[in-house]
C-alpha cells in the first residue's frame, strides 16, 4: 500500500491537534516525517519533509526539498557535500564543468568543488554510474550534508 | 536562542549556525534561516571557524554573534571576521587575547591598579620554589591559556611542587596548546564575585553592578545572584571600580565580566579573570536592571556606542537564577542526554526561563549539559528565593535526568538562605546531605 494525499492531510491534522510536536511515519519504503514549526507564541506552522525513498505517487513535491522527482530506486546514490561552503561545478570560472548531467563517473571522479574561505575541497562522486541530476546551482551556497548530485549506480 | 530573541524585538534577521545535531532544535526554528555547518562534533562544525564566517559571507550576515559556548572566545574568530568585514559582536581579537592569556590579564590588572592574588610566572622549578617560598602553600599552579577553573593543580607541600608543575605543564600543553604555568596562593575561603561592565571600545566603560556565583560544584557554576548578599557597601563599590579600571584600560568593547575573589574576613578582593564574552548568567542582572545586554552589546557593535551612562543603571531588588542541567546527581553529576518527552516550564511574578527545550527536544551528548536557566525577581532576596522555590517546583522535565531536586536542596539550605558564603558551599552541603536516589526522583 501506498499513502495517498489525502492520508498525508488526515495525518497532518491529527499532528496538529495531537500534543506532539513532530511524527516520523515509516512503512513499506515510504518515511514521512511531520515537523510542528511552530514558535513559542504557539503558532501552528507544519512543514512537510518527506524523504528521498518515497516513491512517485500523487503527493506533490515538498516545499523544503529540492524541486527533484522523488527517488524511490535503491540504484541511485545521492552524492552529500561533506562539508559546508560554496559548491562550485567546475575547477576555475569558464572553465567546462566537472560533469553534467548524463556523465558517466568512477569512485574517484571528482564532481564538485566546495570553497570555504578560499580552501577548495573537492567532491568524488563515491559510486561509478551515470549522473541523473545536479540539485545545486553553481556558486551557491551548500549546507553540510545537503544533496549535490544523484547518480545510478552501474551495473 | 536568547539571542535570537533580541534580534526578533529588535527586527534584525537572524541565521543560524546549527550542527546535524542541532538543527532540528526549538532555536532553529525560531531563527529566520537555520544552516547546517557540519556533523555534531563541534570541532567539525561550531569550532570551524573559517566556516562560521563563510556562513556568514554566503548568507550575506552583517555580523556574527557568538554566543556564549565555543566561539566566544575564539581569536581567530574574532580576528577572521575583522579581515573579512563581518561585524564581530563582542570585543576585539586583541582583548580577547589579552584577557585569555591569564599571565597577561595579570599583568594588565597590576597595572590598572588591581590586586591580584600573590604569585606570578615561573619559568623553571628553580624560580617556582623560590616564588612557593614566598606566597606559601598551599598554592595552585594553573595554566595560562585556562580558566574556569579549567587547568589548575593544588599543591599543599612544597615538595610536591616539582612533580606537579611537570604534570601541569604536559596537561596545559595537551589541553590548550600552551604548556605554560603560574603559581598563586591558594585562597582557601573566598567568594566567587563578578562584575558586569560594558564598554564602548573607545575607553568608556560602565558596570552593571554584581553577580555572586559561589554555588559551585568543581568551579562550575549552578546558582547566581545580585547583589551579592551580605557585602560590605565599601567593598561592593571598590570591585565595581575595579572592574571598571581593568575594563578602561583595555579599552574594552561590548559586554564582558571581570571575575574576583572575595576574601569576607579580610575585607579584600582579588582579580581572578576576565571573561570576554556575555555569560550565562547574564539575565539576572538585566532582570534587577532592566537593561538587555545582548541589545546592548548589538549596539556597540553596530557603532552606536554605550547608549548608557553610568547614571542611567539603577539596580531594583534581588535575582536568583538556577542553572538546569540534564545531569544526574545521585551518578556524580553525570551527564544524562536523550530525548526530552515532556517539559513544562515554570511561570509567574518575576520569573523568567530562558531555555531550548520542549518536549520532543533531544539532548545531544556532544554538549554542554544546559538545559534552562530559571531566574526569578523579587524586591528583596528571601521574595526572589520563595519564587525561585515555586518555580523549580513548578517545573517537570521527562526524558532526561535533570539536577532540579538537587537545586531544591540547595535553595532550601539554611546556608544558603543566609548567604554571603564561600565557594566551598555545595561540597559542605555535599556532605552534610550526600545525595542519594530517592532525592532525584523530580519528573
Amino acid at each position: 500500500m501506498s499513502l495517498t494525499a489525502a492520508d498525508v492531510a488526515e495525518i497532518m491534522r491529527l499532528v496538529e491537534q495531537s500534543g506532539f510536536d513532530s511524527l516520523t511515519l515509516e512503512m513499506d519504503g515510504i518515511k514521512l516525517s511531520l515537523r510542528r514549526g511552530g514558535t513559542e507564541e504557539g503558532a501552528v506552522d507544519l512543514k512537510r519533509e518527506v524523504s528521498a525513498e518515497t516513491p512517485p505517487g500523487p503527493m506533490q513535491a515538498p516545499p523544503v526539498v529540492t524541486a527533484a522527482p522523488p527517488a524511490a530506486d535503491p540504484n541511485l546514490h545521492e552524492v552529500t557535500a561533506p562539508l559546508l561552503g560554496t559548491f562550485y561545478r567546475s575547477p576555475k570560472p569558464g572553465a567546462p564543468p566537472f560533469v553534467e548531467v548524463g556523465s558517466q563517473v568512477e569512485e574517484e571522479t571528482i564532481v564538485a568543488i566546495i570553497e570555504v574561505m578560499k580552501l577548495m575541497n573537492t567532491v568524488r562522486a563515491g559510486v561509478s554510474g551515470t549522473v541523473t541530476e545536479i540539485l545545486v546551482a553553481d556558486g551557491a551556497l551548500a549546507e553540510y550534508g545537503e544533496t549535490l548530485l544523484r547518480v545510478r549506480k552501474a551495473g | 536562542m536568547r539571542i535570537i530573541r533580541t534580534c526578533r524585538k529588535l527586527n534584525i534577521e537572524t541565521v543560524l549556525a546549527a550542527s546535524s545535531a542541532d538543527v532540528d532544535s526549538v532555536p532553529a526554528r525560531l531563527a529566520d534561516r537555520t544552516v547546517c555547518i557540519g556533523p555534531a562534533r563541534p570541532g567539525e562544525s561550531y569550532l570551524k571557524v573559517e566556516t562560521i564566517v563563510h556562513t556568514a559571507l554566503a548568507t550575506k550576515s552583517d555580523a556574527i554573534h557568538p554566543g556564549y559556548g565555543f566561539l566566544s572566545e575564539r581569536a581567530a574568530l574574532a580576528s577572521l571576521c575583522e579581515s573579512e568585514g563581518v561585524v564581530f559582536i563582542g570585543p576585539t581579537a586583541a582583548q580577547i587575547e589579552a584577557v585569555g592569556d591569564k599571565l597577561r590579564a595579570r599583568s594588565e590588572a597590576v597595572a590598572a591598579n588591581v590586586p591580584v592574588v600573590p604569585g606570578g610566572a615561573v619559568a623553571s622549578v628553580e624560580e617556582a620554589i623560590a616564588l612557593a617560598r614566598v606566597t606559601g602553600v598551599p598554592l595552585l599552579v594553573k595554566a595560562v591559556g585556562g580558566g574556569g577553573g579549567r587547568g589548575m593543580k593544588r599543591v599543599d607541600r612544597l615538595e610536591d611542587l616539582p612533580e606537579t608543575l611537570e604534570l601541569a605543564a604536559a596537561e596545559a600543553g595537551a589541553a590548550f596548546g600552551d604548556a605554560r604555568v603560574y603559581l598563586e596562593r591558594y585562597i582557601a575561603s573566598g567568594r566567587h564575585v563578578e562584575v558586569q561592565v560594558l564598554g564602548d571600545g573607545n575607553g568608556r566603560v560602565i558596570h552593571l553592578g554584581e553577580r555572586d556565583c559561589s554555588v559551585q560544584r568543581r568551579y562550575q557554576k549552578l546558582v547566581e545572584e545580585t547583589p551579592a548578599p551580605d557585602l560590605p557597601q565599601g567593598l561592593r563599590d571598590a570591585l565595581h571600580a575595579a572592574a571598571v579600571r581593568f575594563s578602561e584600560r583595555l579599552s574594552y568593547r561590548g559586554a564582558g565580566t571581570v571575575e574576583f575573589l572575595v576574601d569576607r574576613e579580610r575585607e579584600t578582593f582579588y582579580f581572578l579573570e576576565m571573561n570576554a564574552r556575555i555569560q550565562v548568567e547574564h539575565p539576572v542582572t538585566e532582570a534587577v536592571t532592566g537593561v538587555d545586554l545582548i541589545a546592548e552589546q548589538i549596539a556597540v557593535a553596530s557603532g552606536a556606542g554605550l547608549r548608557l551612562a553610568q547614571a542611567d543603571i539603577r539596580r531594583q531588588g534581588c535575582a536568583i537564577e538556577c542553572r538546569v542541567n540534564a545531569e544526574d546527581p545521585a551518578n556524580d553529576f553525570r551527564p544524562s542526554p536523550g530525548q526530552v518527552r515532556e517539559a513544562v516550564w515554570p511561570s509567574g511574578d518575576g520569573i523568567r526561563v530562558d531555555t531550548h527545550i520542549a518536549a520532543g527536544s533531544r539532548v545531544p551528548p556532544f554538549y554542554d549539559s544546559l538545559l534552562a536557566k530559571i531566574i526569578a525577581h523579587g524586591p528583596d532576596r528571601a521574595t526572589a528565593v520563595t519564587r525561585l522555590r515555586h518555580a523549580i517546583a513548578a517545573t517537570r522535565i521527562v526524558g532526561v535526568h535533570t539536577n532540579l531536586s538537587f537545586q531544591e536542596v540547595v535553595l532550601a539550605d539554611p546556608e544558603f538562605q543566609q548567604g554571603g558564603f564561600d565557594t566551598g558551599f555545595l561540597a559542605r552541603l555535599l556532605e552534610r546531605r550526600p545525595v542519594t536516589s530517592e532525592r532525584v526522583s523530580h519528573g
